[in-house]
């Protein structure tokens, strides 16, 4: 047996798979198909947290995605922890450890619970109000205690051990929720042909037809036509069936985001299985059947464990066959209450009384409750309950028409139940941008006029009776698949019998109680902790928009997102300011409709999944040699290449000078390429860059500077010229993607009379730099049908033909200073060509580099990179550049900005080089620099260090750097002040090795 | 004004608190004032406080369209920090740190200011390069800004992951600003409307306006709104993604675009992150508010939008970089994500001063770093109308500096190239 509460007979649990779960340490023992909220009440236990903020004892107050009571951090250790599960959606599982959280030493005793003691100081918003003395002490003192108080539960301590995995979907009709309503939206749209999915956040389809134990459908049990209608669903090819699926986001477009729970209910989930699956849903239609949520009752006291809402009641016996308590107060204005009273009294549970706060309630329910011996008090309210960890009495007081309370009696119980009606579940419908209007008659807001491509159906607009719900379920998906473009779907009614239907009622804001209600606890938002008082202060306070009431109390901002609590505080701040709820707004709704794992969004994007990883062709070999790499974009790239023993300077210092003495070999395949042809090709070229390319000959290179229209650096690279209608532009690293946008903008946009192409050719090039005095004589033999001479082939040319057999267009090119040449080979040939010259230069000492090296030959040479010397803030000739603007040239992209006076001003920011009086003294990259370093803060800064390295082949350091009016400044001491002291450098010409050009030439 | 304080709280507690009064007045919009601010946010109000409290002006209103503090004042994930790298944006963002040092006493409102430290994470080695540039800079201008190594790191921060073979960006390091923090936004909106409330200023909500007026000259005159014309000489505007449909009211074109920017929290956990991280490389921005919700930042929509809210696939990227950076917050949950919308200048810094139109001020632009900005601008707003022109601190933010050239581009300096 699992539990002195448990019902002899019925429910949807499987008696024949006892299950052993323990809470709070305590073993307990349910049944398969049990929640842990009704496994738990099955034992009699309905304790199942303490509040937020009072640390009240609080029990289980739902039995669904509503519950803002009853949460636990469940999991085994902390790799699986999970806080702030919701009892009544955590499925059970042999084995299942859960703990109750915000309370300390135990559950049952909580030293938290002053807290409730101390209330009356700690109003809504008090903490707007105090700790503001001494001011220190909020950092060190207030604000620490205040932490430690707040929170829920504990985050785990551990990397999450588990797999998420992610899916994209596309359907014609997306039905959201699997009750009623929306097994027959699902089912008319299937009929159609129409690609349907079908997405409910229970195990089991059916909605509240779970529960359902009077009605039949078409002459069956309400059970037996859920499973035919999911059978029938199952059948059909063009049907996604989702269980365990909470539809939480509905976002521009009809994306819909669902999260499918896999794993959460296995007590050994299989290795292979996600623990949560995270959908993008594009629907071309969305039928929205989230049905309705109870409204609980404002009275004082209403939050004592044993109070429970009346239909979640009724789930707990129908659904799990478990009794709740033994002895029932029942407080309502809603019909629906009576129907919960009706099963629980025939499971047994003694019903003391139905107070109905409505004065003449009447209907085939409340006759039937009449004649089924029920005390049914009309025009009565609960004005209080005792009992500290569980509900003990409810005093019960007719309320006259002046909301005096009169003949007050306290009726013993264990359990009240309470329903201030239905609350249509809005949330996807508002969140899709939906518009929705109040309905005076129901006292709640149901959809208007839709924004997407998006029908409500059922109890989520406002239908209550079962026969309307489900034929307006099948009407919408029917709907649906016509919008979509199906359908044929043939016409088809659903005979409910059984069901007791009339005007259901409904109540909204605070009870009447005839108590102080200043001082008396009624609460609206059961886990933060806000009571109907807190409202009205607010409301006191000047806090009228219902936003601000929200935010200033914070109701409806638990993790329940106010599910239970909205509506009523809408009532309350409507009475309070006598205005009617329309006029008062609502709070946006706001995805997810429920909690949805970080894990889930993210996915498999973990580790190296993170963001792709971008390699060269020649990768490997460098991996193979030893290379350490550095991260540029998602590009891995060489480093630098350590031998044993060495460190990054000796391994830098070693490379530099094999390129200087003999030579090197580079890597630079990750260069950006795009492919320019086209009768118009030059033309674009000229408008692009700010350089001259009309005379530029075919077979010859030049340095080309890109600018934005604001005039400033955008990028640079060496750009040849193939062919008068065909130019192999290279940009940075970095910039690659940027330019290509920024060209086929421009190309698309302005100049849609230009006949040029653009093709991104990064990935089809691998590029080999060979430099050095050597270079020439290394790749000499390898070349086929290129004259390598120095006459036939220049500095700053490019020439068609063969290396090592294979296509290549070779450049002789140099960001080094020294004679070199960059291979461009057909990305599948590059590591074959790399080794192949490698090889061949092993005679030569060859010395592979990295990125490093590359950063101090260029720095040495003067030559800037774009992003470490400009900021986004340079102009050509701040970097020296002003030589590659054509001057000439009738316009290009951001000649208007550079004419501007402000880039003219000799005071500008111009490159400069630096050198320290000590020459082992590396400056800093980012160092600032001054002309008077003992001025205090803030200080007159005149620009700082943008390379700086260590040159061994000049034995001495070097810094390239950006001065205000540097150029002038040539020969000054000026001072780079760090902490403690400051480095006097002196202004020198940003060039430090063969200034006249004579190596490059060579 | 009712005066706050814990004895207040103790004493009004007997009497249930029924003698809180409202904080601010709920006013009708009188004829005409001296100055009317057009905007209910955080910056908006804080003009009208420092105008009515350091300049004199008393008969001044702030028009807003809806509630107060209800734009970006209320949607943006409360960061505050001043170590900018040029040395405008440093006097400009330190000068507003310096007011929030004090606001809570200025105001008599616990805005709940944190200095728990805000650190900013290396990636790579451009990351290094950008954030060593920035500590040498803040040092130079007197900011508060600390190079940490990654170990260090872990050590101010130890939820963090910092790197390891599991991470596909190791963190190699970070830049501190231990004076930044966080506060509590909706705080900030009230603390100014109620203490420029006291000072007599009117706060009309629910008041939108839908015309500036300007006389012969080209001045301004009066503004109508939805509640009747109200006669001002001065105008300042302060309507964040919503300025250049009130500036082109005057005819002034603005250089603003407007995206969605999102941000989420996480359901309430007890204390796990103790201070504000930020990865501008992998696009994450995490804290932990006092209530014990990780608040995390998204980055903007690729398109621009005036729908105050963005696409899925965004905050599913920034909680791809908050599981690599906190692989131990995978199994909290999203409880809320929302979206705002951001004014966005060609430079990423504001614009704060006067216009080509007499007697209109505007401030906006302040993109994604708008809140920590809220004392400071509002209090030099409120300088460059009271005295018809800009502060030492706002000057160098004009409009002009587009035509002319004088851009203040934090984003681009650490842009990555190479």
């Amino acid at each position: 047996m699992s539990g002195a509460y448990r019902l002899p007979s019925g429910g949807r649990i499987n008696r024949q798979k006892p299950i052993s779960f323990t809470f709070d340490g305590k073993k307990y023992q349910g049944f398969e198909g049990d929640t842990l909220a009704s496994a738990l009440i099955a034992n009699g236990v309905l304790l199942a947290g303490r509040s937020f903020k009072y640390h009240r004892p609080r029990g289980i107050l739902s039995a669904g995605a509503d519950e803002p009571n009853a949460l636990v951090g469940v999991g085994r250790d902390q790799a699986h922890y999970t806080p702030n599960v919701r009892m009544t959606m955590q499925e059970l599982y042999d084995g299942l450890v859960a703990e109750s959280q915000n309370r300390w030493p135990s559950l049952m005793f909580d030293v938290g619970a002053i807290n409730d003691m101390l209330s009356p100081f700690f109003p809504a918003g008090f903490y707007y109000k105090t700790f503001m003395w001494p001011r220190k002490a909020w950092d060190a003192f207030y604000e620490p205690k205040i932490r430690s108080m707040a929170g829920l539960g504990k985050a785990p301590t551990e990397a999450d051990a588990d797999r998420y995995s992610q899916r994209y979907a596309h359907c014609d009709v997306l039905v959201i929720g699997g009750g009623p309503a929306g097994l027959a939206a699902a089912l008319a749209a299937a009929e159609s042909g129409a690609r349907v999915m079908l997405a409910d956040d229970q195990p089991e389809f059916g909605g509240s037809l779970l529960a359902e134990t009077e009605a039949t459908i078409d002459g069956k049990s309400a059970i037996d036509w859920v499973a035919e209608m999911v059978a029938a669903l199952k059948a059909r090819a063009n049907v996604t069936l989702l269980s365990r699926t909470q539809a939480f986001g509905y976002y521009p477009h009809n994306s819909i985001g669902l999260s499918e729970r896999l794993t959460d209910h296995l007590a050994n989930p299989p290795a292979h299985l996600p623990r949560e699956r995270f959908w993008t849903v594009h629907a071309g239609e969305v039928v929205i059947a989230a049905g309705s949520l109870e409204r609980p009752m404002v009275f004082p006291e209403n939050d004592r464990p044993g109070v429970m809402l009346a239909d979640s009641a009724r789930i707990y016996v129908n659904r799990y066959g478990v009794k709740p308590g033994k002895r029932a107060v029942v407080f309502t204005a809603h019909d629906g209450a009576y129907r919960a009273a009706l099963d629980l009294k025939k499971a047994g549970i003694e019903i003391a009384a139905i107070a109905d706060l409505r004065h003449h309630p009447e209907g085939p329910l409340v006759e039937a409750a009449k004649a089924a011996g029920i005390d049914v008090l009309p025009g009565t309210s609960v004005t209080g309950t005792a009992g500290r960890l569980r509900v003990k009495s409810a005093t019960l007081a007719r309320i006259g028409a002046d909301g005096s309370a009169m003949d007050e009696r306290q009726v013993e119980c264990d359990l009240v139940l309470m329903s201030g009606g239905i609350t249509p579940s809005v949330h996807l419908f508002s969140q899709s941008k939906g518009k929705l209007r109040f309905d005076e008659h129901l006292k709640a807001y149901v959809p208007g006029r839709p924004a997407e491509r998006e029908r409500s159906a059922g109890a989520c607009r406002g239908l209550y009776a079962l026969s309307a719900v489900i034929a307006d379920g099948f009407a919408q998906g029917e709907g649906a698949a016509k919008s979509a473009g199906f359908g044929g779907v043939t016409a088809r009614t659903f005979a409910v019998a059984g069901t007791l239907e009339s005007d259901p009622g409904s109540f909204l804001g605070a009870a009447p109680h005839g108590r102080d209600a200043s001082r008396v606890k009624a609460f609206v938002d059961f886990q933060n902790d806000v009571t109907a008082k807190d409202i009205r202060l607010a409301t006191r306070e000047g806090f009228r928009s219902i936003e601000h009431v929200k935010r200033y109390t914070t109701t409806g901002m638990a993790t329940d997102q106010g599910k239970t609590s909205n509506m009523n505080a809408l009532g309350i701040v409507s009475e309070a300011l006598e205005r009617d709820i329309p006029e008062i707004g609502l709070t946006t709704f706001r995805p997810p409709y429920t909690p949805v794992s970080f894990g889930a969004f993210a996915g498999a994007s973990r580790g190296d999944l993170f963001d792709p990883v971008r390699t060269t062709p020649i990768h490997g070999w460098a991996a193979e040699q030893g290379a350490a790499f550095e991260d540029v974009g998602i590009w891995k790239r060489a480093h630098y290449f350590p031998k044993a023993g060495e460190d990054m300077h000796a391994a830098v210092e070693r490379e530099c000078k094999a390129v200087r003495d003999s030579v090197g070999i580079f890597d630079a395949s990750t260069l950006g390429k795009i492919e320019v042809v086209g009768k118009d090709a030059a033309t674009f070229m000229n408008r692009i860059y700010t350089n001259a390319w009309t005379k530029l000959e075919p077979g010859r290179l030049r340095y080309g500077v890109m600018l934005r229209e604001d005039g400033f650096v955008m990028d640079d690279g060496v750009v040849g010229r193939m062919a008068d209608d065909r130019f192999h532009v290279t940009t940075t690293t970095g910039g690659a993607p940027r330019v290509l946008a920024h060209m086929e903008d421009y190309l698309q946009t302005e100049w849609a009379d230009l006949e040029v192409w653009l093709t991104s050719t990064t990935e089809e090039w691998a590029v080999i730099a060979v430099q050095g005095p050597n270079a020439r004589k290394v790749i000499e033999p390898l070349v086929e049908g290129i004259d390598l001479s120095p006459e036939a082939m220049p500095h700053m040319s490019v020439a068609v033909g063969k290396i090592c057999g294979v296509p290549t267009r070779l450049f002789r090119v140099s960001f080094t200073g020294e004679l070199g040449f960059e291979i461009n080979v057909p990305a599948d040939y590059g590591r074959a060509v790399w080794e192949a010259v490698f090889a061949a230069g092993k005679a030569y000492d060859i010395t592979p580099y990295g990125t490093e090296t590359m950063h101090v030959l260029r720095a040495e040479k003067g030559y800037i990179i774009v992003g470490q010397e400009t900021d986004g803030t340079a102009v050509p000739d701040d970097v020296g550049l002003g030589w590659a603007v054509g001057k000439a040239k009738k316009d290009f992209v951001g000649k208007r900005s550079i004419v501007r006076d402000e880039f003219q001003k000799p005071d500008r920011k111009q490159m400069v080089g630096l050198l320290t009086d000590v020459p082992a003294e590396v400056l800093e990259e980012g160092a600032q620099i001054v002309a008077d370093p003992k001025q205090p803060a803030p200080m007159t800064v005149l620009g700082q260090v943008t390379s700086s390295y260590m040159s061994s082949v000049l034995g001495h350091s070097i810094a390239l750097a950006m001065v205000k009016g540097g150029r002038a400044r040539l020969g000054e001491t000026l001072y780079v002040p760090m902490p403690g002291r400051a480095i006097p450098v002196k202004v020198v010409e940003p060039i430090f090795f063969d200034k006249e050009g004579v190596r490059l030439n060579g | 004004m009712q005066k706050f304080s814990g004895f207040g709280l103790i004493a009004r507690a007997f009497g249930a608190h029924k003698s809180w009064q409202a904080q601010w007045r709920d006013p009708e919009p009188k004829q005409s004032y001296d100055a009317v601010i057009v905007g209910g946010g955080g910056h908006g109000l804080g003009a009208a406080y420092y105008l009515a409290k350091e300049h004199g002006m008393r008969n001044i209103a702030v028009l807003e369209k809806g509630w107060i503090g209800g734009g970006n004042t209320g949607r943006n994930t409360t960061i505050i920090r001043s170590n900018y790298l040029f040395d405008e944006s440093a006097a400009l963002y330190d000068h507003a740190v310096k007011l929030w040092e004090g606001l809570s006493q200025d105001l008599n409102y616990n805005t709940m200011f944190s200095q728990r430290g805000v650190l900013m994470l290396a990636h790579n080695i451009h990351d290094i390069q950008s954030f060593k540039r920035h500590v040498h800079a803040n040092r130079a201008n007197g900011v508060d800004n600390e190079w940490l190594t990654p170990e260090e790191v872990k050590e101010f921060c130890p939820a963090i992951n910092v790197g390891g073979k599991d991470m596909r960006y190791p963190i190699l390091g970070g830049a501190l600003q231990r004076r930044g923090g966080t506060a509590r936004h909706d705080a900030v909106a009230w603390g100014f409307a109620r203490a420029a409330d006291a000072l007599g200023v009117d706060i009309i909500q629910n008041c939108e306006v839908t015309a500036i007026r300007r006389d012969a000259s080209g001045a301004v005159e009066a503004v109508e709104t939805t509640r009747g014309t109200i006669k001002t000489k001065k105008v300042g505007v302060s309507a964040a993604g919503h300025t250049s449909m009130v500036l082109d009211m005057a005819g002034v074109r603005m250089p603003l675009e407007s995206y969605p920017l999102q941000a989420l929290v996480s359901e309430p956990v007890k204390p796990a992150f103790n201070c504000v991280v930020m990865s501008n490389t992998i696009h994450a921005y995490i804290s932990q508010s006092d209530k014990g919700e990780m608040v995390i930042g998204a980055g903007t929509d690729a398109y621009t939008s005036y729908s105050q809210r963005g696409a899925l696939h965004i905050a599913t990227h920034t909680l791809d970089a908050i599981c690599e950076l906190v692989p131990m917050f995978r199994r909290l949950r999203m409880l809320r994500m929302w979206g705002g919308i951001v004014d966005v200048t060609p430079d990423r810094s504001p614009i704060l001063g006067k216009t080509p139109v007499k007697g209109l001020y505007v401030n906006c632009g302040w993109g994604t770093g708008g809140f920590k900005a809220t004392p400071g601008a509002g209090n030099l707003l409120a300088w460059t109308i009271a005295k018809d022109e800009p502060h030492p601190i706002n000057a160098p933010f004009t409009l002009e500096r587009f035509r002319e050239g004088r851009l203040i581009d934090e984003a681009a300096a650490a842009a990555v190239a190479h």
